[in-house]
């Protein structure tokens, strides 16, 4: 199976049927995904599948075939997303960190225009036990501007 | 993993092919509840066929005076689909709440209808708006009224050979309404809902409150005949089944439900 994750090529032999989750954090060693609920609830395991926001935990290896995936790993390389990454650390946004990576790749599909509702909306299924969604929507609105003023 | 099996066919024909060789094979497609079942291991199939890139199953489109709506269409693609804004725009209010954004960039309208939960959040706006489930199998095509296709909880007259290829949706006149009651906002699968349209005639489709979706005639008669809401109230009160469950209880679940009808009633 062959596919693009963080911007490179990669092959992996692995069961059409197995998680992307597992493939990623197994055969990809790439742990930065974080399984939560393991059921779609909670969005920790959020990667971009050609750029749409999807939980990991529900996709089959075999609908990434010639698609291209983005992990935490590679959110910098967004368009948004080390934008997203410096706001997190600056604003408060990340407090046990485990929602954290599922929340950036949920925001960076937003435009630098979106509005606080669009935000809300896209963050709507990605859960956050310890720091409240407050700092987390001031990040993700702190970081819109950046890449706002950056272009 | 290693004992099941994935069928990837390239075209609908070879799906059908292979579904009629074998109607044991399950069908999936954006695997929102599929995954969910194989994880915490309550699917006993160990067999499926892959739908997903079936680009004949994709595509929302006119057809003489109907909405067709391709099984395959995603939640975001309903909500993003101006025809669907314009015709069908409690479809729109109900796959905005199904799940978060991740469920909605995955999940499909086939995918719910085929499902057959009781609590599927779409099925009572295709029972309001008196769809239609077109599907297919090698013998050919039938187009069933949604009204009836469920017959007990989580089965319908779709036989395993079977595929749902569309669903299609009448022009609709008057006003339509939907809301659904959870546990919170976004993210809850329903403890109820309701979907209705008022326009020369009544029609409600009421979720989550038996074993299948309810068309909900009587309390839609009382009100299209002029009747008392309060009548309408007791009338759709005889028509749900309401359970106990791990979401609400069957007592909560009524008084909601009638709740909803005078809500529906008031804002329409």
């Amino acid at each position: 199976m062959r596919f693009t994750l963080n911007g490179k090529s990669r092959t992996v032999n692995a069961h059409p049927m197995k998680r992307l989750l597992d493939v990623l954090r197994g055969e990809c060693g790439l742990t930065g995904t974080k399984e939560g609920c393991g059921e779609g609830e909670c969005g920790a395991c959020t990667v971009l599948l050609d750029g749409v926001a999807v939980d990991s935990c529900l996709v089959p290896l075999a609908h990434v075939a010639g698609k291209k995936v983005i992990t935490i790993e590679g959110a910098a390389a967004t368009r948004t997303g080390k934008a997203l990454q410096n706001a997190f650390v600056e604003q408060g946004g990340a407090q046990c960190g485990i929602c954290t990576p599922g929340m950036i790749l949920a925001a960076a599909p937003l435009t630098s225009h979106a509005s606080f509702d669009e935000i809300r909306t896209a963050l709507a299924g990605n859960l956050c036990r310890c720091t409240g969604y407050p700092a987390i929507f001031r990040s993700v609105q702190s970081a819109l501007k950046a890449s706002k003023r950056a272009r | 993993m290693s004992a099941l099996t994935l069928e990837r066919p390239r075209s609908l024909k070879a799906a059908l092919a292979s579904l009629a060789a074998d109607p044991s094979l399950m069908p999936i497609a954006g695997c929102t509840d599929v995954y969910v079942g194989l994880h915490f291991g309550t699917t006993p199939e160990r067999r499926f066929l892959d739908l997903w890139g079936l680009k004949e199953l994709r595509g929302i489109g006119v057809d003489g005076d109907a909405l067709r709506i391709g099984a395959l269409s995603t939640y975001t693609e309903i909500i993003q689909s101006t025809l669907v804004q314009q015709r069908v725009p409690m479809l729109v209010a109900a796959s905005r709440e199904v799940g978060g954004a991740q469920i909605q960039n995955r999940g499909t309208l086939g995918g719910n209808v085929a499902n057959a939960s009781p609590a599927g959040d779409t099925l009572p706006v295709l029972a309001a708006a008196g769809a239609r489930i077109v599907l297919r199998s090698q013998s050919g095509t039938r187009t069933v009224p949604f009204d009836g296709f469920y017959t007990s909880y989580r089965n319908s007259i779709r036989t395993p050979d079977e595929l749902v290829v569309a669903i299609e949706i009448p022009r609709l006149q008057g006003r339509q309404w939907w809301r659904k009651v959870g546990t919170r906002r976004a993210q809850a699968i329903s403890k109820i809902m309701m979907a209705a349209v008022r326009g020369t005639d009544v029609r409600i489709g009421i979720g989550s409150v038996g074993p299948t979706v309810i068309t909900a005639t009587q309390a839609a008669a009382v009100l299209s005949g002029g009747g008392s809401i309060a009548d309408a109230k007791a009338a759709l009160l005889s028509e749900i089944r309401p359970i106990d469950d791990v979401r609400s209880t069957g007592e909560y679940r009524a008084t909601v439900a009638a709740n909803l009808l005078e809500q529906f009633w008031r804002e329409t």
